[in-house]
């Protein structure tokens, strides 16, 4: 039931992300270019120059700086936006912390792209999985669609004066980012509404006055101190609060939204696709679910009880709905298009298997390493995984915990 | 545009900015450079620092000395910071967000967030044409941190990761011509200043923030801790490396170098250049090259300092 005006025009991911920046009344951008997200300063870059967004645009010299200029401009109190994606982001790194650590609102999209060495510019999550530390919250798209909502959910969750933490989404390089869609857009004054202006939550400073948290030349305060043994723990302690009330923020800020255009992802913070009776399932993150998705119908044509849960938001993680989801099924195969090298399994599928630990009626958990550098998932190889899957529910037992697939070996 | 003159009796009636109470060292000159730029901001004013002795000593939570809206990053951000928040000014005040009225920005950097990790986000700014003052306080080593060479660390200068050893005298380079790089960017000022000749400081740090456009001030700023020098000295010291040519004081607008204050005394009569070697005398982190062994280094950084001299005069045309 959508209750205002839209209309569907063919988008890339990219630019269904330039499109929401464009609508969300932003202040700076401040923005690098980098493959596979060049596309979306291209665009931005067009609006600026066609004098079709009030935004003031600062083409930096890298990417440490676009996230530098993005804190500071939201410290003066602009709505900030940026976009990067793999060598981009981590250099980025130093400055990720800072933005979050300080408590600054920006939303930054991240086009998923592999991280050098060997150089390669096509999808994989190594990028933005490697940033999973740094206190920002963590979205991934499953399509062009979700990349244009969840973008606008994002500044109104980030700015929300229970949340105030920088916020970033993802979206597959190349997968998403240059394949054209339909991608159903608001009215600009709806998104504007929507967002709403931004606010900024008030603080004591030196002179023990209560003061916007902003730079204000009338009202100073001073913001990014050193806070040493005697601080720095209660600072860090309180932005783990944070990430605690973005789990029930972003909820209410998808249903929000699903109820203005229809349009929603399971409750903001997983999708679950034939899940409830599914005996068999796979989880992952991305633009992977919708090819995920087909093969889960086959399946079910032929009576297999497959399912898929999709994690939406990784950061904070939804650890309760994962837990209640995954309980009682036989087998669960967790998808994870990055590696930790040296460790225990790829990212996701620590977490995953971690969260279920302390719950009952656990599944079997088992991880496939996949698409790395863009390799294609085509949906054999999925099924390929279900099959596995199936087996791993009849023994009862994980053979071999973690696997590669699509990978010459 | 009128340049701002300040009496000293004014000048002392101004409110500080940068207040009492920060815990920097006994004699500390980044710490007298600080605070005279900041008695001559004109106005609302928004304060950025890269990491650093100013940094570490002036904001430990939950104190500051900073009385105006001032924010840290990191290390090698005090450029990108005031790039950020003069865009987020420019557009604020465009869309009727904040007051119509002109804010100065101005970043902080020591030598090693200018020379060294800052200078990429530093050019970047200044290519960019952001409205700033980038103010350079140069105590010529990585000082916060336990006194490592830098970029601005000069010649033969002992510090812990240039030691003056057995086969290596102190550092073997020079140092950065970092103001001459900032004019080379065709940016509308550049200046040098010391803290010995503060109404000079003063009219330049006040001529920078009024520029539109970027604006770069060098500050040289000893470090009794890292210079090994007597903390009574400091003011001293630095006026001993103006008389000196070690470093001489000029400004440049648009690319066009003037002279100022003893710098142009000095090049009216050559006979007020004193030797490198009474500046020198007075840090002991140039001891070694009192050695008889290391005698030639003294004369080539004699050499050098009245190389670097001879072009700066050339550059103004006082040759």
């Amino acid at each position: 039931m959508t209750t205002v005006e839209q209309k569907t025009v063919p988008l890339n991911g990219d630019e269904s992300v330039a499109y929401a920046v464009k609508q969300c009344d932003v202040d700076v951008v401040a923005a690098y270019p980098i493959t596979p997200q060049t596309i979306i300063v291209e665009k931005f870059s067009e609006y600026v120059a066609d004098g079709e967004v009030d935004t003031e645009f600062v083409c930096v010299e890298s990417e440490h700086t676009a996230m530098t200029c993005s804190i500071t401009a939201a410290a003066t109190g602009a709505r900030t936006f940026t976009a990067t994606a793999s060598a981009g982001l981590a250099l980025m790194h130093e400055m990720l912390a800072v933005a979050s650590g300080s408590r600054m609102p920006i939303v930054m999209s991240v086009v998923n792209r592999a991280l050098s060495a060997p150089l390669n510019i096509h999808c994989d999550h190594a990028d933005s999985m490697a940033q999973r530390d740094l206190g920002w919250i963590q979205m991934y798209a499953e399509n062009s669609q979700e990349a244009y909502d969840s973008i606008i959910q994002a500044f109104k969750i980030a700015e929300h004066l229970d949340v105030q933490l920088p916020a970033m989404v993802g979206l597959d390089g190349f997968v998403l980012s240059h394949t054209l869609e339909n991608v159903t857009v608001l009215e600009d004054e709806t998104v504007k509404k929507f967002v709403g202006t931004r606010q900024i939550p008030h603080v004591l400073n030196h002179r023990g006055e209560i003061v916007p948290f902003k730079l204000d030349p009338e009202k100073p305060l001073t913001i990014g101190p050193v806070a040493l043994q005697d601080y720095y723990f209660e600072h860090k302690r309180q932005q783990e609060e944070a990430m605690k009330n973005a789990l029930e923020v972003i909820k209410q800020v998808h249903n929000e939204y699903a109820e203005l255009t229809g349009r929603s992802y399971g409750n903001g913070l997983i999708e679950t696709y034939r899940l409830d009776d599914a005996e068999i399932v796979t989880v992952c993150v991305g633009s992977t679910a919708g090819t995920i998705k087909t093969v889960v119908d086959t399946l079910r044509e032929k009576g297999i009880k497959a399912g898929l849960l999709r994690l939406r938001t990784f950061r904070p993680l939804p650890v309760e709905d994962i837990i209640s989801n995954l309980k009682g099924k036989k087998a669960v195969a967790v998808m994870d298009r990055s590696s930790s090298f040296g460790g225990n399994g790829g990212p996701i599928f620590i977490e995953i298997r971690h969260a279920l630990y302390n719950g009952a009626d656990i599944p079997q958990v088992v991880n496939y390493i996949y698409g790395l550098g863009g390799r294609d998932t085509p949906p054999a190889l999925i099924e390929g995984i279900y099959n596995d899957l199936q087996k791993i529910a009849q023994i009862g037992q994980v053979e071999k915990q973690i696997q590669y697939v699509g990978l010459r070996e | 545009m009128a340049e701002w003159k300040v009496t000293g009796k004014e000048f002392a009636k101004i409110p500080e900015k940068f207040m009492a109470g920060h815990r920097a060292c006994a004699g500390c000159g980044p710490a007298i450079a600080l605070r005279l730029v900041m008695k001559a901001a004109r106005g609302p004013i928004i304060v950025t620092n890269a990491t650093g002795c100013m940094e570490v000593v002036s904001t430990i939570y939950p104190n500051t000395a900073w009385d105006v809206p001032w924010i840290h990053t990191a290390f090698e951000t005090a450029a990108a910071n005031a790039a950020g928040i003069e865009s987020a000014l420019k557009i604020l005040r465009k869309k009727g967000k904040i007051k119509d009225k002109h804010v100065d920005v101005v970043a902080f950097g020591g030598d090693g967030g200018t020379f060294d990790i800052g200078f990429q986000a530093l050019s970047g700014a200044v290519e960019r044409g952001h409205d700033f003052l980038y103010v350079l306080y140069d105590n010529e080593a990585y000082m916060n941190t336990g006194i490592q060479r830098s970029g601005g660390t000069p010649h033969g200068a002992w510090t812990t990761t240039s030691p003056a050893g057995e086969v290596i005298p102190g550092k073997t380079q020079y140092k950065k011509p970092i103001a001459d790089i900032m004019v080379a960017h065709e940016m509308p000022y550049v200046a040098t200043a010391s803290i010995a000749y503060w109404n000079d400081m003063v009219k330049k740090a006040r001529k920078g923030m009024e520029i539109v456009g970027p604006a770069f001030l060098h500050t040289f700023a000893p470090c009794p801790r890292g210079w090994r020098s007597e903390t009574a000295e400091t003011v001293e010291i630095a006026r001993l490396a103006v008389e000196t040519c070690v470093f001489p004081l000029w400004e440049a607008e648009c690319g066009e170098y003037k002279l100022s204050t003893k710098s142009k005394a000095i090049a009216k009569n050559p006979d007020k250049k004193k030797p490198v070697e009474v500046y020198l005398k007075t840090q002991r982190r140039f001891r070694h090259l009192f050695k008889p062994q290391n005698k030639h280094i003294v004369e080539e950084i004699q050499n050098n300092v009245d190389r670097r001299w001879k072009k700066l005069l050339k550059a103004c045309d006082l040759d």
